[in-house]
């Protein structure tokens, strides 16, 4: 590990004023990805800025009934809250899908939103790797791909997004609040993340030295479920997940939310299967359609297509979960 | 404004850890992480390195009663923290000697082999008992709604709560065993204390 310097931020201000746009500073949370990716020579910052004493731990709801979480919350808190768990019950159920209790309560809101894929050639620092090293290759198209993605990658690279908690914030349509020495600015969950292209190292939109403060959520359906399916029965990261939330009035869908983790570089947000789902009958046949409408997109490699049956056996397992919640209540 | 300030280049400095009750005043390397600053400048061994990677949960310790990996936590970004390592659980005080419900549970129950992963594990277990107290759900409730009615602290529960700890010598049985039975020992305990103060 590269020998750095340590500063601790009391206020948001001041921490963005101490990272001063620095490409070589980097921001400290809980650092449970950091930290490890420091280890492993794929991250090497000379400055680090430690933000876990920013007077950002809060959870509050707003006046619209959504919800707006402090961006050093930590997994652990945000997971337990009870408006979490009344109003997004998948959020609280993607954050408790991943990682272990230990990491949760380290591991913060802003950093789980910009932790790192764990494509093992990006770890692998002796690998090339175009998000790492661009211009140096993408090993894992020929490769092991296994759970690389089937939606929105490119040649230059087919890393996944690793994050549980990401995929619910998609379904919720999560805004971003950032701070820069210029001021405040958002940008919604859906713009968030930068399509791969020939760019798989300019991951999100955020601009140079912003300090993430907040995810703020508008008011959802009240029935969601997140599902996670994994080579393990826990402390695994997912192979495919679905975060869904649905409201059905007389037979029919009238609001409808679903996103997919462990498919792209960011959580994916379906929305040909929410268009087709709209207006439907709620019942499998048009859970199956909506995940096909989905997943025609689909670009599975050589070793991964089992993917495409995964999330769509997901979608129609999880919705029709949500559908018969909704009858016995 | 950033590089006027000396401390802006500075890559090691003195800090001062609080630990299991005690201060110690040390000057760390920032690189130092708080596992190896207690295994190798405070002699505190107790806390185990299994992969260094927040892989396996051998070093757990508790931060602030918050169980953490101490892998993953740089030194200098614990300072000011409470931090509270196997070696500080057992009865002090008064109590010196006597160990933790969790410790006693887990020599009881057999719910070791090797003894590598143990600290981690009780440090853990301490944790996961108190997070189920305080209504804490887990990916393995049912119910996440705050008003659905609690879930006993069932061997399903315990095994997903525990999952961030490895055992490579497969204990497993018998630390679900342990964590059962002291969970359950403090239930009786807190009642037995409620119904002395009543």
């Amino acid at each position: 590990m590269k020998e750095f310097s340590y500063r601790r931020a009391t206020d948001v201000e001041g921490a963005v004023a101490l990272l001063d746009a620095d490409p070589g500073a980097r921001f400290l949370g809980g650092g449970t990805n950091l930290v490890d990716l420091m280890k492993a020579g794929v991250e090497s910052p000379e400055r680090l800025v430690d933000i876990r004493e920013l007077p950002l731990d809060g959870i509050e709801v707003t006046g619209d009934g959504g919800l707006r979480i402090g961006a050093t919350v930590t997994n652990s808190d945000l997971a337990a809250h009870p408006e979490v768990r009344r109003r997004y019950a998948a959020l609280s159920q993607a954050v408790l899908a991943g990682a272990s209790g230990q990491l949760r309560n380290m591991a913060t809101v802003g950093g789980n939103l910009l932790q790192r894929t764990r494509c093992g050639y990006f770890t692998d620092i002796s690998s090339p790797c175009n998000k790492r090293e661009p211009g140096s290759g993408c090993p894992a198209v020929e490769g092991e791909h296994r759970n690389a993605a089937i939606l929105g990658a490119s040649g230059h690279c087919v890393a996944v997004h690793p994050s549980d908690m990401g995929v619910a914030l998609a379904a919720f349509d999560a805004v971003v609040s950032y701070r820069t020495q210029e001021g405040e600015g958002e940008l919604a969950l859906a713009d968030f993340y930068l399509p791969v292209g020939d760019t798989p190292h300019r991951e999100t939109a955020l601009p140079p030295g912003a300090l993430i403060t907040a995810v703020t959520l508008p008011p959802a359906p009240v029935r969601s479920r997140y599902r996670k399916v994994r080579e393990r029965a826990s402390y695994a990261f997912a192979i495919g997940s679905v975060a869904a939330a649905l409201d059905v009035r007389d037979g029919v869908v009238q609001d409808v939310r679903l996103a997919y983790g462990a498919v792209a570089s960011r959580p994916w947000r379906a929305r040909a299967a929410e268009a087709a789902l709209l207006g439907a009958p709620a019942a499998a046949a048009s859970f199956a359609a909506a995940a096909d409408a989905e997943l025609a997109a689909a670009v599975p490699l050589a070793d991964n297509a089992y993917k495409v049956t995964l999330l769509r056996n997901l979608t129609i397992a999880v919705l029709t979960e949500l559908q018969q919640e909704g009858t016995a209540r | 404004m950033i590089t006027s300030d000396p401390t802006a280049s500075q890559t090691a400095g003195a800090i001062i850890l609080h630990v299991n009750g005690e201060k110690h005043a040390l000057t760390v390397d920032h690189r130092t992480t708080l596992l190896d600053a207690l295994r190798e400048r405070l002699d505190l061994t107790g806390t185990k390195k299994g992969c260094d990677h927040g892989q396996c949960g051998a070093c757990t310790l508790l931060v602030d009663g918050r169980r953490s990996l101490s892998c993953l936590q740089l030194a200098v970004a614990a300072e000011g923290r409470e931090i509270t390592t196997i070696e500080g659980v057992a009865g002090q005080g008064a109590d010196e000697g006597e160990l933790h419900p969790v410790q006693q549970a887990f020599l009881e129950f057999d719910g070791f082999q090797c003894g590598y992963c143990t600290p981690g594990q009780i440090c853990s277990a301490i944790a996961v008992i108190e997070e189920h107290a305080a209504g804490w759900p887990s990916a393995a409730t049912g119910d996440v709604h705050p008003g659905a009615p609690p879930e006993p602290l069932t061997p399903e529960e315990i095994r997903e709560r525990m999952s961030g700890n490895l055992c490579r010598c497969g204990a497993y049985t018998s630390i679900v065993r342990a964590v059962a039975h002291a969970a359950e020992a403090g239930a009786v305990r807190d009642a037995r204390d409620e119904e002395a103060a009543a």
